[in-house]
């Protein structure tokens, strides 16, 4: 990559962070101004005592079905929040999350089960990710609007049928790896992905950078004319989902005893990450949180009997934060709470 | 290589292109029209191939015949939806409908495709009618009288479409509302319902190419997403705004993918297509046949 061009204009903290306080911002801006002093610190460290927790549950609990169901939360968790990077802060819909996903996963598991240790198989995938999505960031990134979404979507689709040709087997774990299976350790690094993709998400919104991404999404022109560079910037956005869509894909190689090496391609992968981000809130850090875990244990508690039931449900209910309800669930939240605070 | 086989894979290819054409026709006439992408385009047209399916199971009604009633049929569902749901976003500046229609689309496939799993199981049905295998044999080319018949349904309802839009007054109120709303409302168009009844229209075309979907190939509650594939990739290649163009567009990419098939295999049927249309959308974004119209 080449080197960045000179930062544009409004150079310094100073005016940025100053118009972003003074003014009035959409509730879709909110997020990207966190409110200073008393609460400054209480969210990390909330956030980080919750995530202590939940490491320590496995030792705590001997119910490997709630790891699993947790496992299943962070991994969506992962995949909606670095979708949420591109989709939600830089505006740009994306219907080929399950690339990435996909890419990741092919490159970990091929890696892993030819012999290279995990670890070193589990980055290549994020890697392999990130480079697969530079590359065809650039011309797709010329598509705007819904020809970058049908765009993604369709190479989407060659990957999953290529792939389905070329490796038509199915890839199961062989024996020795299976007596060894320890979900615990699937459940501790998911875990550890969904908090680097939330504490990622995190500094991108305090960052200039940050800032930037979401000027582009408001407004493309308008970044552009006053220096904000829309596609070093949507670069920027597409190369961090990018790269943790891959580890999350690298995850799964890990986590499936047995698959068919297709699968990870499959279109309902960016529907698992699409769906939940827009319920729980598009573009804010928590909504993705707020909706995979409502998304996941709904889907896990209808999987036995009645798994349309389940995207019945989450299709009307993503239909309506759609049409009415554009923050989603965080956002009603924040007005309920809002419309409290000034009733006292 | 035996030039009979080549010919029968190409008249197959034309025959399953005018589906595709069909197929298309209607999502490019509502996202030229209403500027509404609507992926759901593919479920209508399961929608459609169901009600053929069952008409034919329960009342012996020949696909071909029960066309004239999926058609409406799919349109009065057409009319709900955009009433329910589609009307809400006309209000909203270009950028931000196209977004939040593809979303709202995007939702209303997924609750179609399950709904249609729930009532009718996820089960391949097709509707096999007594003339089914039968047709004309050409030089060793086997023609099926119910796959020229599709190609002929096809060809003439786009045709009839593109009579409509010129030769009607509410047809030239429709092309202006694509050209300019703005202006078109000033022109005393009503542009609510040219929106509404194109929404209605592009539904009902939906509903017919399911017609043609259930004699020859199978229905089930997921063939939404595939046909959806390939109407997308028909529009992208045609470009908005030729209704001719894009029953042409069709039937390139049914001869494209049946010439494939002999030059890197069955198995890569789907991906030609795909290419083909990142091609175009990279390279050529208006489509082979666009006009400016958008």
């Amino acid at each position: 990559m080449s080197a960045s061009p000179p930062l544009p204009v409004g150079e310094g903290r100073g005016e940025g962070s100053l118009a972003a306080d003074a003014l009035p911002s959409p509730a879709s801006l909110r997020s990207a101004t966190f409110p200073r002093g008393r609460g400054e610190l209480a969210g990390p460290l909330i956030t980080a005592l919750v995530v202590v927790l939940l490491a320590a549950l496995p030792l705590m609990i001997n119910r490997g079905d709630v790891v699993n169901l947790l496992f299943l939360v962070f991994l969506n968790l992962a995949l909606g929040q670095s979708w949420n990077m591109l989709g939600g802060f830089a505006g740009q819909i994306n219907l080929g999350h399950a690339a990435f996903f996909g890419v990741g996963a092919l490159v970990a598991r091929s890696l892993w089960l030819g012999g290279v240790p995990f670890p070193i198989a589990f980055v290549a995938a994020g890697v392999a990710a990130l480079a697969f999505a530079l590359l065809i960031g650039v011309p797709t990134f010329r598509l705007r609007g819904v020809y970058f979404a049908i765009g993604t979507l369709g190479i989407t689709e060659v990957l999953r049928i290529t792939t389905g040709n070329v490796l038509p087997g199915l890839s199961a774990m062989p024996p020795a790896l299976v007596s060894n299976y320890d979900l615990t350790l699937r459940y501790e690094l998911a875990l550890a992905l969904a908090t680097a993709c939330l504490v990622t998400a995190w500094a991108l919104l305090r960052s200039r950078v940050g800032l930037g991404i979401l000027s582009v999404r408001e407004d493309e022109e308008a970044a552009q004319a006053t220096g904000v560079g829309a596609l070093r910037h949507k670069l920027v956005a597409l190369a961090l989902s990018s790269l943790f869509a891959g580890l999350a894909g690298g995850v799964f190689a890990f986590y499936h005893v047995s698959y068919y090496p297709q699968f990870p391609f499959d279109a309902s992968w960016t529907f698992d990450a699409v769906l939940p981000v827009f319920v729980g809130g598009v573009g804010t850090l928590f909504g993705p949180i707020v909706g995979g875990i409502l998304y996941v244990v709904v889907r896990e508690r209808l999987a036995v009997s009645l798994t349309q039931a389940h995207q019945v449900i989450f299709g009307v209910l993503f239909i309506l934060v759609v049409l009415a309800l554009p923050g989603g669930l965080v956002d009603a939240w924040g007005r309920i709470k809002r419309r409290r605070l000034s009733s006292r | 290589m035996n030039p009979a086989i080549v010919i029968q894979q190409l008249a197959f290819g034309l025959f399953v292109g005018g589906t595709y054409g069909l197929a298309a026709v209607g999502l490019s006439l509502v996202f030229g029209v209403l500027k509404v992408l609507n992926v759901a385009h593919g479920e209508l047209l399961m929608l459609g191939g169901y009600v053929s399916f069952w008409l034919f199971t329960l009342f012996g009604i020949d696909p071909f015949v029960s066309a004239l009633i999926t058609g409406p049929v799919l349109l009065g569902v057409g009319l709900a939806l955009n009433q329910g749901l589609f009307r809400w976003v006309e209000q909203l500046d270009e950028e931000a409908k196209i977004n939040n229609s593809l979303l709202i689309s995007f939702g209303l496939t997924l609750v179609l495709q399950n709904l249609a799993q729930l009532l009718w199981t996820a089960d391949e049905r097709s509707v096999t009618t007594a003339y089914g295998g039968a047709g004309f044999v050409v030089g060793g080319v086997v023609l099926p009288y119910a796959r020229i018949g599709g190609l002929a349904v096809a060809a003439g309802t786009i045709l009839a479409l593109d009579l409509f839009l010129r030769r009607t007054y509410f047809g030239k109120a429709v092309r202006a509302t694509a050209e300019d709303w703005q202006a078109a409302a000033l022109a005393g168009v009503d542009v609510q319902r040219t929106y509404l009844v194109t929404f209605g229209i592009g539904a009902g075309l939906a509903g017919i190419a399911g017609s043609l979907v259930s004699v020859g190939y199978s229905i089930a509650p997921s063939i939404g997403a595939a046909w959806m594939l390939k109407a997308l990739v028909v529009v992208v290649l045609a470009g908005l705004g030729s209704i001719y163009g894009t029953l042409i567009a069709g039937l390139l990419l049914g001869v494209t993918e049946a010439l494939a098939v002999f030059v890197i295999g069955a198995s890569y049927r789907e991906v030609v297509g795909l290419v083909l249309f990142l091609l175009v959308l990279l390279l050529r974004p208006s489509g082979l046949f666009g006009s400016r119209m958008r």
